[in-house]
């Protein structure tokens, strides 16, 4: 049994292109080529050069030494944090940026939630010189202005979602519109595994470099390619499709997917998916979904803006309904201490989304010969704020 | 045989209009389709709302979440329609998006909306090809046309495939748009008109998006069967009420 995409575009029975007919162009168009030009040599290069001399890569895999103490088992950290802008999203938007110049679009556009996807998007317009928009939930703009005038420095417009909940659900709304009203020159680079077939693909793909360094770097740590356990933090689950990938069909390999229940996940304030979603549709995946009884699409809440995402990709959609990955859902109280407790204990500030990972190391026991490794997927300069305001710091 | 069938072998062009059920208040939908109907209307797109519509642009989309907020699900909507062939003879469409309809159950969906007397669906986000899959055979067990979109960008041979699954009609959006974002055609939508009115399809051609007088009423039913208006019907709606429907239509022709 395969949990990878399929050649219609499932995973099991999620995924597929859900899109009106009006997308079918733009999205058949890269369907046809995402394969073939991701495989070129010159594509490789190209991506391979930037990932090593601009995003800063390979991120080391660091022995977390005293966390493994306390915890009694061998914790390694996957560093994606250190990567440039600050988390593990422009692995993807570099991937997307070589592959749009290569199909000759000379617009690109895209949405963000938190902003981190928006900068890393804004970056690689900036670095090849491509005109940028970037939709952005109103009320996100207002929650996030460091990241918005990122953007701004970066030569991007800021364009408001003003629709629906105006937050990332509706940007992602916005930008699609956007590609309809513009299909020939523009490109769109969706920052997670959502979207329709090919992007969850496409996405998994380019971060599939994130488990394909964690095999190398733990052969020569520990003799082992594969550790016991890989964890993770899901929103719509980019990074933690990363982390999995070149383990998804070896189950010997533990895979532990960590959402956010917010407030609690029965308390009408959470983003824990698998536990309150349906399967449904939403921007064009047919995946497991916050939603009414009425089937309308509900606003999630995560203390961690990377989080609230009202869906997952079909990948984890699917990992969940198998069994083959285990969901554990983690509280904002239990995401902040962790904020508190890595940077005490480590020396990291972790962004709240990847702190939600670490939490799992209070829910469950690990052997003292297990190999644990977490994805700190970005840094917590970010939420900074959330921080100060939360700690009265 | 299926009212759609019937009214597009009249000799007369179609007007066809679209609105939201549940707006501008949530009980309007009955009265709305009455006077449209009194009013010479030959087709009725009944919007059933969504949280998220892709397709739609910002009038439509604002009807839609109003609606939402007056109450509007697919069984309200269901409970008001219940009687309405009762009174309404001309045919009948939902258009919604495919969420909702999943969520209530296709094959309920569609016996639903055989038993009220819908006539088709227009569903923007259910692709063609799953359609021909999985729900074709549901769908016409209860006696409902499903009516595809084509666009300007839509190549010769989707458009072939398009006519061979679509019983009823096909909807020309007028230009790459969401809806209610163009006014009046150039050219390249002339051209697009002509190119598809010389394809010789078997199913006839109603244009969308982007039709929003008399003039672009005129202009699309020269090329093709008929024409929908959605977005410039509501901004109405939302402007005049729903007293005044007979001046609405009566601009149009």
């Amino acid at each position: 049994m395969s949990y990878n995409v399929n050649e219609k575009g499932y995973y099991g029975e999620f995924g597929g292109a859900y899109i009106p007919e009006m997308l079918y162009p733009n999205v058949e168009e890269l369907r046809q080529n995402y394969l073939k030009i991701t495989a070129e040599p010159e594509f490789q290069a190209e991506f391979d050069a930037l990932l090593k001399d601009y995003v800063g890569r390979p991120t080391p895999l660091y022995f977390a030494e005293r966390l493994s103490e306390k915890y009694n088992t061998k914790i390694y950290l996957k560093r994606e944090d250190l990567c440039h802008t600050g988390a593990h999203k422009i692995n993807n938007t570099i991937g997307q940026i070589i592959l749009a110049k290569r199909l000759g679009k000379t617009r690109i556009i895209a949405e963000t939630g938190a902003g981190q996807h928006g900068v890393a998007t804004a970056t690689v317009c900036a670095l090849m010189g491509l005109e940028c928009i970037v939709y952005m939930g109103e009320v996100d703009i207002k929650r996030q202005a460091p990241n918005v005038a990122r953007m701004k420095m970066l030569g991007a417009e800021v364009r408001p979602a003003l629709s629906g909940s105006k937050t990332l659900k509706d940007a992602t709304n916005e930008a699609i519109r956007d590609w309809i009203n513009n299909p020939v020159d523009t490109y769109y680079i969706i920052g997670s595994v959502v979207g329709p077939h090919p992007y969850p693909d496409m996405v998994a793909r380019f971060q599939s470099v994130i488990s394909k360094e964690i095999k190398e770097q733990l052969l020569e740590k520990e003799g082992r390619e594969n550790p016991d356990y890989v964890i993770a933090c899901v929103g719509g689950g980019s990074n933690a499709a990363g982390t999995y990938y070149h383990f998804l069909d070896n189950e010997d390999v533990k895979i532990i997917a960590v959402e956010a229940a917010g407030m609690g996940v029965d308390s009408g304030e959470s983003a824990a998916t698998s536990a309150l979603g349906k399967v449904g549709v939403i921007h064009g995946s047919k995946t497991l979904l916050m939603q009414t009884t009425d089937g309308q699409i509900t606003e999630p809440y995560s203390i961690s803006a990377g989080l609230d995402y009202p869906g997952v990709g079909p990948m984890h959609a699917n990992l969940f309904k198998t069994g083959r990955a285990q969901f554990i859902s983690i509280t904002d109280e239990q995401a902040m201490s962790w904020g508190l407790k890595l940077s005490k204990m480590e020396g990291l500030i972790p962004a709240i989304e990847s702190a939600h990972a670490f939490a799992v190391l209070d829910e469950m026991k690990f052997k003292p010969e297990d190999i644990v490794v977490i994805n700190l997927s970005g840094r917590g300069d970010k939420d900074l704020n959330t921080y100060i305001d939360y700690f009265k710091l | 045989m299926n009212r759609i069938n019937q009214k597009l072998k009249e000799g007369k062009k179609i007007l066809s209009i679209y609105f939201s059920a549940g707006y501008p208040n949530l009980n309007d939908t009955v009265q709305i389709i009455h006077d449209l109907e009194k009013n010479g209307v030959d087709m009725i797109e009944i919007g059933l709302p969504f949280s998220d519509p892709l397709a739609d642009g910002p009038t439509i989309q604002a009807s839609s979440t109003q609606a939402l907020h007056n109450g509007m699900t697919t069984q309200v909507l269901f409970d008001q329609l219940k009687d309405i062939r009762k009174t309404v003879s001309i045919p009948l469409i939902i258009m919604g998006y495919f969420n909702p309809m999943l969520q209530y159950g296709i094959e309920n969906f569609c016996k639903k909306c055989a038993e009220i007397g819908i006539d088709g669906l227009i569903i923007p986000d259910l692709p063609v090809d799953v359609y021909a899959e999985e729900f074709k055979e549901t769908f016409e067990k209860y006696g409902l046309k499903n009516i595809f979109l084509i666009t300007p960008q839509t190549t010769d041979e989707r458009i072939h495939f398009i006519d061979s699954v679509s019983d009823g009609f096909i909807y020309m959006v007028s230009s790459a748009s969401v809806t209610g974002s163009q006014s009046g055609f150039g050219s390249i939508q002339e051209d697009y008109f002509k190119r598809i009115a010389t394809m010789n399809l078997n199913n006839p051609q109603v244009i969308g998006f982007g039709i929003n007088n008399k003039e672009t009423f005129n202009l699309a039913t020269q090329f093709a069967k008929g024409a929908i208006i959605g977005s410039a019907f509501i901004q109405y709606l939302t402007e005049n009420g729903i007293g005044k429907i007979e001046k609405f239509v009566k601009a149009i022709r």
